[in-house]
This record gives C-alpha cells, structure tokens and sequence, in this order.
C-alpha cells in the first residue's frame, strides 16, 4: 500500500455521479474479489498471520492492478455478506478502500470524512474491546501511517480556500471534528497507553517481557494488535510532532524505542525509515548534527544493501525517494558539521555523486551557497502542516504553504548564523597554534570581530544534549590561553607532528641562549616560518582523532563466533 | 486522568499537577489557562520547565484565536535565559510567522541573534533599550551571565579582564567584587597579566584543557557485554 507524499491532489471534483460514467457499480464483486474477502476472513479468524500476510501483500495488490487501476473497489456493503458481516472485518475493508482512493485516485471532502470516521470506528474497537486477532506488523504499520498520512494530507487540502466551493466550505463547517488534531493526537496517544507498550519495552530490558523478541508477535494465543498499533503509534507521534514543527517533543515520544538496536520497527521496511528519517530531521533541526549524521549514514547504508529485495514490494517507489531525501538531508549535516570520518564508505561515495559539487558550494556560504541549502531543505522536509481549522469569515486565501515556509526561514536564519565559520575552520585546519591578532588579519576582521566569531564556533559546535550535558561536535577544536615564549609553527613545515602543539620555554631559551654556529643557523632559518609571539592571546588548535572502536568490534566478533560454533555442533556426521 | 481543580493557595501542588498533565494528557485544550498560569509561575519563582512550555505553544497553534502574545513573550524570555540550550529556536518553529513580525518579537529575536553569536556587547546594548522587556522576568541578567560565562569557558583558558568585563556587563567596582566571589567559590583565579591588565584564570574543563578530555568513546555499556555473558558461561 504504497503512500505517495509527492501526490499532487487534483482538485476533489471527482464525485460519485462522475464514477458512475466511468462505469463503476459498488456492489459488483467479481469472483476474485470475493475469493480474496472470504478467504482473508478466514485466515484472520484462524489466526493464520502468514497467509494474511500474503493475501494483503501481495493479493490485494495484483487485485488492485488488474481490476481496479483507476476505480474504488467494491464498496463494503456489497461483501459483507461474504464475511457474515462481521463488524471488524468490514472496518478493515473500509479502511483498505480508502487507502485504495487515496493511493490511485484522488479522495473527495465526503470521502476524507468518512475515511475518518471509520478510523474512528475501528480505532473505538481496538482501544476498547478486546480484539483476538493477529495480524501482520505491515499491515499494522500501514495503518498508523496512512492515518497521519491522510491527517497530513486534509491539513493541506483545507489550507486551500482559495477555490474551494461553498458545497465544500460548508461540509468542512459542519464536520468541524473530522481529522481535527486533538483527535488524532489523541488517539495516537490513547493507543501508546492503553497497550502500555512503555512498559513492556521498560519490562523487556529486565527480561520480564517478550515482545522485540517474539517481533510483537502474540504466541501464548492473545493478540498482537493493541500491543504492536501502540508501538507503531510512537513513531506515528513523531512524525505528526515533526509536521507540528515540534522536534524536541517528537524525539521524546520516540524515546521509549532504542534505534542503536534492532526492534519492532524495523521488522517493517516501511517503518525503519519513516522513525530514521523523521529522527534525522529532528536532530538536524536541533542542531545534533552527530547523531543526525550517525542516523542517516547507518540507515542509508541499510537501504544501499537491502534495496534488491523489494524491487516488487507496493513499498519500492516511496523507500526510493526516502533514500534521496535523506542523502540531501546528510548533504546539508555534512556542510553544517563536516564530520565525514561518520560516515561509510559506500554511502560517502554515492554521497559525492550526488551532491559534491553542491555540498562544495553549501560550505562557501555565498548566496549561492544559501539557495543550495534553500533546494535542498525543500526537497527533503516533511510537508509540515498548519493545524488550526481556517477562518471562515476571512477573505479566501491559501495558506498552506505558511508553515513549511517558517521552518525553512528559521532553518536559513541557523545557517547564516554559521556563515563566519567555515572560514574559521580552514584556517584551524592549517595552523597549530596562531595568534588573535594574526588570525584576524587574515580573516580581514579586526580583534573584537574575531573574537565573537572564535565564540560563535564554540557555541555552535558545542550542542547541548536531552540531558544538559554538552558534547563537542566539532572536528576541528581550539581553546585560547596566553602564554609566554610560545611559538606558532605552520604545521606542514614541521617534521614531528608531537612538537606542533607547543614548545616548551625550555627549547626556546636554548635556542635563543646557543651562540653556537649551527643552532644559530636553524634558529634564523626557522624564524622565517616561525613567529615568536609573546603576550598574546593565542589559539591552540586541537584536532580530534579517530577513536577505534574495539570494545563494540570484539563483542560482535565474540557473538558471531558462538554463532559458528553452534552451527558447527548441529550439524550431525552420518 | 482527572483534572484536579488549582488551589490558589499551595503553589508547589498547582505546578506538579501541571506537569502531571504535560505527562499524560498533553494534547487537551482544557489544559491551556493553567499552561498559562504555570508560565506566569515560572517567571516569578525563577524556575523553568520547557515541555509544558512547548505544550503551551502547541495548544496556540491549534486554536491561535486563543494566543496571548504576553505568555509567549514571557516563554521566549525564558527560553534565552536557558541558553546555550537551543529552547529559543524550538519555540520559535512553533510560532507563527505574523505573531514573529510584532516589535516586541522582533526584539527578542535580534536579542537572541547576538547571544548566538557570541556578540555580548551589543547584546547588552539592545537590552538596555528594551528593559521593559526583559526586566519583566527576574533572573534575566544573572542567566546570560551564566550563558556568557560557559561560552567563555568553552572558549578560553586564561581571558583578559576587559573581554570578561564585556560579555558579563559588569565593570568596576562590581566586577571585583563578581570576580572575588568566582575565585572563592567557583575555582577561578586571579592572575596579574603582562602588562596588559588582570588575567582570569577559568576552572579546567575538557573543552578548553583538551587533555582533559576522557575517552569515552570505546567505553562499552553493560547491557552490551550482559549479550554475552551467556557465551562466556
């Protein structure tokens, strides 16, 4: 079921008269259509999650493409009675109907609020009766995200006034409740606590629980969808709280899923990148370019190796533009927070290909530099919405457009901000240890200016974490002090990288006390590279190294032996 | 997840259910007056709690006939007092851009623009030209201070009297008395510079004393090696 973010909505003239012409009649079932009913119903009362799997997958999509490539299916009514109109099984059906229009077709105002009043329905079932179903974790996801999905896409289409009719304007002042945000947040949030997911993920690190272990899955015969909708739901909170505009609150919905392992989410394709992505960019907005970076690269590196495999899936085209969008999300985190050492070779390589030459131009901080940064960020955000409900007394406007357009201005306003530093970093990059005042004759600036400017580098590359704590994302670090009698060596002229950093006074006063021929020699040579500086405020540059992760190598490799072993020892010799 | 009605009289019991409600029922826009109240608290008991105040902002988006532009005011003045935190960005992506536009945001903004940028004199400059502003919030002064001081830390092993003087607002007689007091308390020493007026010696940390730094990095956490402890038998 794919959900196209790109989908351009046509204008809803698209009523049901119009489908009539085209020749659809909701209550014809052809065979296949009645097959797949009745034979899914069964499979979801037998609790046969595979086949229920297959069926959704893969023959609810064929069905779609042979029959139904620019029709609804038939309407719910006409195959109840293939199900014995059992009530959950045919707000399932509605719910997958609907998804069906959104996908292929482009939904009415009546249509989008009868999408949420079945969510509604189905939702009221699943948080307040007991349901005793299982049923597969893509389906389960799907869910989650086609409600934010169709929240996000009714917040866009309201924010269109300009030309709606007054049929339309009158429908959306009557049914002022559907996909209002309270609702959605609400339900959302409903789910996480009535399935007490926190909890059970809390209970799971102490081994009183199973559930990443079992995928979410239920095998003591109850059900796996309150449990798993809950899960899901945490991600769906963080998506919504992103398109708010609301990064910090978002990233603590999410808090409860560990991403630095393995887990529910990412049994689903679908979901590994929505909760990365959306993590991403909330961390970039946060200016947590190392975790951000981190994210991306890991996820990218996943989706380079494991694409193959769903080349057939509904999912293929959306996983596809992900994967852009996020390379021009780590392209943007890369310019702001050179930090290339985090990321892996094979993503770096089709990181160049795809925006070297851009990422080059991103860090000359020309307006050049900043239309760049301007592309980039629109092409990879999500598509934030304005929540409130429109005037209706107001002169019909669009106003659409309102919130994305505050994001990206505040996002530029960040990165002029930076503008001085790039400049910065070149020069620390070159130099060990340099004086204020020579620093700030290079970069044309007088000595306040440079000192704001060293400032402005610290602070911005010094973020302050979840927990108050500052952690350095900087590459290139420095701190100023002032000291007697230091030289100031450029470093490629030195032979020893050790003695780049600082000269003891001992040294000096040799140098300076040796009459002798030789040490004289040298001493006049090197001065010409030197500058003895004395009583000046001096920038000590200090360069981070590249720490090796043996602790997390060894632990992989100790696992991984086991592995071998056990493996060795069942296999039987005959 | 009832509300519980506000007794006027045990502020203590008023914001601890308030940040119940943040908890558990955030996205309830009955909640709004006591977001309202509970900002108008923080500005007055010097305490500060940023969710409730994004929930707050929130709500405003989702209702903005409802906005009172004196609590988000209050709220941005208290996101700049948390620097080097990035509060003040966060909230700002939850304003609208016409509420941005009004002076007093404006103002903030600008306010904001120099602090980030590490432009303490001209800072204090603007604050001074709009003291009807900020001196609504008590603590304000002694919150930048403590942003500008950190920045410095970060920044400078040994720093000079007047830069320090610049970026704390503070000279003369109160400067002495500020830097006596940091010596005493915070770790700070006095030192005669070269000629060139005091030196002030900051407390060591791993951000200006770069071999202070711990290697952190290739520390494992426990819950990794509890992996293999069934292995290692």
């Amino acid at each position: 079921m794919a959900t196209n973010y790109d989908y351009e909505e046509a204008p809803a003239t698209y009523d049901e008269a119009h489908r009539q012409d085209l020749g659809y009649d909701p209550n014809f079932v052809p065979d296949s259509v009645k097959s797949l009913v009745v034979h899914l119903y069964r499979h979801i009362r037998e609790k046969n999650v595979y086949e229920i799997h297959q069926m959704y997958e893969i023959s609810f999509q064929t069905l779609s493409d042979r029959l139904f490539k620019d029709t609804p299916w038939p309407s719910v009514d006409a195959v109840a009675h293939f199900v014995d109109n059992d009530q959950v099984f045919c707000l399932l059906y509605r719910e997958m109907w609907f998804r069906h229009i959104y996908a292929r077709l482009s939904p009415t105002l009546k249509q989008r609020i009868d999408s949420w009043d079945n969510y509604c329905s189905l939702f009221q079932v699943v948080l307040h009766s007991v349901v005793n179903m299982q049923l597969p974790n893509q389906w389960l996801w799907d869910m989650v995200d086609e409600f934010v999905y169709q929240f996000q896409s009714f917040c866009q289409y309201r924010a269109k006034m300009k030309n709606k009719t007054e049929q339309e304007i009158a429908l959306l002042r009557q049914y002022d409740q559907a996909w209002n945000v309270y609702g959605v947040l609400n339900y959302l949030q409903a789910f996480v606590e009535k399935s007490n997911i926190i909890q059970i993920l809390e209970q799971e690190k102490e081994g009183l629980e199973q559930f990443t272990a079992t995928d979410g899955y239920d095998y003591s015969g109850g059900s796996n969808v309150l449990k798993v909708l809950g899960y899901f739901s945490m991600v769906g909170l963080l998506r919504v709280h992103c398109l708010l505009g609301d990064y910090q609150t978002g990233l603590k919905c999410l808090l409860p899923i560990d991403i630095s392992q393995q887990g529910v989410y990412t049994s689903v394709i679908g979901s590994h990148i929505t909760t990365i992505y959306h993590y991403g960019f909330a961390n970039l907005m946060l200016r947590r370019y190392v975790d951000a970076i981190r994210e991306f690269n890991k996820m990218l590196l996943y989706i380079y190796k494991t694409k193959q495999y769903h080349q057939k899936s509904p999912q293929y085209e959306q996983i596809l533009k992900k994967n852009e969008q996020m390379y021009a999300l780590l392209a943007i985190c890369l310019s702001l927070c050179p930090q290339v050492k985090l990321v892996e070779e094979t993503v770096n390589s089709q990181l160049r290909e795809k925006y070297g030459e851009k990422m080059a131009r991103m860090q000359r901080y020309d307006d050049e530099a900043f239309a760049i940064y301007d592309e980039l960020f629109s092409y990879a955000c999500p598509k934030f919405i304005t929540p409130s409900a429109p005037s209706f007394e107001e002169p019909l406007v669009n106003y659409n457009q309102d919130a994305y357009r505050l994001q990206l201005k505040l996002f530029l306003y960040e990165v002029k901000q930076q503008q001085l530093l790039s400049g910065v970093r070149t020069f620390l990059k070159v130099y060990s240890t340099i004086s204020l005042g020579k620093l700030a004759n290079y970069m044309e600036v007088d000595d306040p200016t440079l000192r704001t400017i060293l400032l402005t580098y610290k602070h911005k590359t010094h973020a302050v974490d979840s927990e108050g704590k500052v952690i350095s994302n900087a590459d290139v670090d420095f701190y100023i002090d002032d000291v007697r009698k230091t030289f100031s060596l450029c470093k490629y002229l030195c032979a020893a990288e050790k003695m780049c950093f600082k000269l003891p006074c001992v040294l000096y006063n040799f140098i300076a006390a040796d009459t002798d021929g030789i040490h004289k020699q040298l001493w006049t040579n090197l001065r010409l590279a030197f500058q003895v500086t004395l009583l000046q405020d001096m920038i000590h540059v200090v360069e981070s190294k590249p720490v090796k992760r043996y602790g997390d190598y060894f632990l992989r490799q100790i696992v991984k032996l086991e592995g071998v072993i056990n493996d060795m020892d069942r296999i039987k010799l005959d | 997840m009832g509300r519980e009605r506000e007794t006027p009289k045990e502020q203590q019991q008023v914001s601890y259910t308030v940040e119940q409600l943040v908890a558990v029922n955030p996205y309830n826009p009955d909640i709004l007056p006591d977001l309202e109240n509970y900002v108008n608290e923080q500005v007055s008991l010097q305490t500060y709690s940023l969710d409730a105040n994004l929930c707050l902002l929130r709500l405003y988006q989702f209702e903005p006939e409802r906005m009172s532009t004196q609590i988000v005011a209050r709220i941005l003045v208290k996101a700049l007092m948390a620097m080097p935190a990035p509060d003040f960005s966060l909230c700002l992506f939850l304003i609208p851009e016409r509420v941005q536009m009004e002076e007093q945001f404006k103002t903030l903004i600008v306010l904001s623009h120099y602090l980030e940028t590490g432009r303490f004199r001209q800072f204090w400059d603007e604050a001074a030209k709009s003291r009807h502003i900020v001196e609504a919030v008590p603590g304000f002064e002694q919150a930048i201070q403590a942003y500008a001081i950190h920045v410095l830390s970060l920044t400078y092993q040994k720093i000079p009297r007047p830069v320090l003087a610049e970026a704390i607002n503070i000279e003369g007689l109160s400067l002495d008395k500020f830097l006596e007091h940091q010596a005493a308390n915070g770790g700070w020493i006095l030192e005669k510079g070269h000629g060139r007026g005091q030196l002030i010696v900051l407390p060591q940390n791993e951000f200006n004393h770069p071999e202070l730094k711990k290697s952190a990095a290739d520390s494992v956490p426990l819950e990794h090696i509890t992996r293999i402890f069934p292995i290692l038998g």
